[in-house]
């Protein structure tokens, strides 16, 4: 079983030491993530409760539970320069991608078994391949279907907002509590970029008019969902040169509006994906743009750092993807919802995290005596649980943290194009990929380490430790950061 | 005259077949086809074909 921290994993010792003694040799995997970095401490109890379980809406979520996107809506509305719907390749990550379409029938049967199979699930999302609220009947299906058999299961959707006041009393009643829309733009003349048409009251709109109608149903349906208590994110595709300096504007509109989370997802742009886009070479933002433009967006609505991009038949933690593991031939007929799995794994998650939140807070103090103005960049090698516990070679992402003596803040995900290490060796080439996503990072810490893939990262300027195996994350990068730029001597903890 | 779906672009997301008023269009062996004598091209109920509209697909709702 290649999941991030196994149930066996989790039910045996939950101290580092101990993990140290019998470390797991699981195959390749990866780390997860999408979600506010807001903790039970900066949230009322009543919001951190909704969102404590939900991988997309907490950062600290993310590390421990998963969710599965159902691909039943393959129907859409409007079209977008950044989507093509016809491509279907299942070693693509990005949203929209799916490799085969399901019944709401079908759909149940899948989550029942990856339930049955995936303890960490907690979240069932639809989010296309189409619009979930357009193609209704279908979502609406679904989840009633799913509702019946796995009652604690949270129900998700993502839209592009134009059907959603049509939706939003039948989401209620379903007892959908997250919403995701995705919005853009909130200025018609930069939509009609973006947008070559929409479909709405049986009549196809192109140029302004389309956007102009988009945007005033995407503002309703917020509005709609905020006043019924909905929790609701916002995704935005950065586009640099269409929108990225307008998304400040998008940020403050949709605070405004009650947004609970705001998303700045990189366009993916590639021309073999046959996206408009793609094809006309509109490039995606850099790591530094993308960064740049999230701090400053700073203080206004929430930010999600942890977003995955993910398909919209995604299955597992964020960062690691198990559709192929649940495809349709390998489903039985019939199964029944064994909910043991799940409710095991919840109990021990909640004594993990009661731990996890003692180191963490334990680290915000050590950082605080730091005598330094420094920040740096740290990049973990991570299965999830918010532990440093995976081999360099296996990382198919890199988690990246901040540090500075005003604390330890998550602040996004490297990809690596392809895991360097297949089965055992690695590659130089690959190695040098492995190298250049990791550009910038000032420290990687990792469970485990060869010596020449070490060496080569110290010769480009990256440290590499494995020192803290199986540690908290946050405890490793502020015994680190102290060690390296001093703490005052009263405050330093045994 | 009626509309047909040229199948070899058709992305199967099924948009067509509820947008239709005269229920022409359903899926036969895992493609949507169009019922020619069901089809009246909207003619009545809309000012433009509903599948010719809605499809994400160019010219893959076309007259047959």
């Amino acid at each position: 079983m290649a999941n991030f921290v196994s149930l066996d994993n989790l039910l045996t010792p939950t101290s580092a030491d101990a993990m140290r003694e019998t470390p797991k040799t699981s195959g390749c995997s990866s780390s997860t993530s999408c979600g506010s970095s807001a903790g039970a401490g900066d949230l009322p109890p009543e919001v951190w409760n909704r969102i404590k379980d939900h991988p997309c809406y907490s950062e600290e979520a993310h590390h421990y539970f998963a969710r599965m996107h159902v691909a039943v809506a393959p129907a859409c509305n409007i079209q977008c320069h950044y989507c093509n719907r016809k491509y279907d390749c299942s070693n693509e990550s990005r949203p929209g991608v799916v490799s085969e379409k399901l019944t709401p029938e079908q759909a149940m049967r899948k989550v029942i078994t990856v339930a049955n199979e995936v303890p960490q699930l907690s979240v069932l999302g639809i989010a296309g391949p189409g619009d979930a609220c357009y193609d209704w009947k279908k979502t609406k299906e679904t989840f009633s279907l799913v509702a019946k058999q796995i009652p604690d299961i949270k129900l998700c959707i993502s839209t592009n907002g134009l059907a959603l006041p049509d939706r939003v009393d039948e989401l209620v009643d379903m007892n959908v509590d997250h919403v995701t829309i995705t919005i853009n733009m909130v200025d018609p003349a930069i939509g009609a970029k973006i947008y070559p048409w929409i479909f709405y009251k049986n009549k196809r709109y192109t140029g302004l008019e389309a956007s102009q109608i988009l945007h005033e149903r995407q503002m309703q349906g917020l509005e709609m969902l905020t006043a019924r208590g909905i929790l609701t994110k916002i995704n935005s595709v950065m586009i640099p040169g269409i929108n990225d300096e307008h998304l400040k504007v998008v940020n403050a509109e949709v605070k405004k509006r009650g947004a609970f989370l705001h998303n700045i997802m990189p366009l993916i742009s590639d021309p073999a994906h046959g996206t408009h886009f793609g094809l006309t070479g509109q490039r995606g933002p850099k790591h530094s743009e993308l960064k740049a433009l999230q701090d400053a967006c700073a203080g206004g609505a929430n930010l999600m750092r942890h977003c995955r991009q993910c398909r919209a038949d995604a299955v597992g933690l964020l960062g690691e993807d198990r559709g192929q593991e649940f495809t349709m031939d390998q489903l039985p007929e019939e199964i029944a919802y064994d909910p043991s799995k799940r409710h095991a794994y919840r109990e021990v998650v909640a004594r993990e995290r009661n731990d996890h939140v003692a180191a963490k807070q334990d680290a915000t103090l050590t950082l605080g005596s730091a005598d330094s103005d420094a920040s740096i960049l740290v990049a973990i090698a991570t299965k999830g649980g918010g532990r440093i516990n995976q081999h360099f070679g296996h990382a198919k992402e890199f988690q990246v943290y901040e540090a500075s003596s005003a604390g330890v803040a998550f602040i996004g995900h490297r990809k690596v194009d392809d895991a360097y290490c297949q089965g055992g060796f690695g590659e130089d080439a690959t190695l040098d990929s492995v190298i250049r996503t990791l550009d910038g990072i000032d420290i990687v810490l990792c469970s485990k380490i060869g010596d020449c893939p070490k060496d080569q990262l110290e010769s480009a300027g990256i440290r590499v430790s494995d020192e803290w195996a199986y540690e908290y994350i946050e405890s490793a990068i502020s015994t680190h950061y102290t060690r390296e730029y001093g703490a005052l001597p009263q405050a330093r903890r045994a | 005259m009626a509309y047909k779906i040229v199948a070899s672009q058709c992305s199967v997301c099924g948009a067509c077949e509820f947008e239709c008023p005269n229920v022409a269009i359903s899926m036969k062996r895992d493609m949507y086809v169009i019922d020619a004598v069901k089809c009246t091209q909207c003619e009545g109920h809309f000012d433009t074909p509903q599948c010719v509209s809605v499809c994400p697909m160019p010219d893959t709702c076309v007259p047959v």
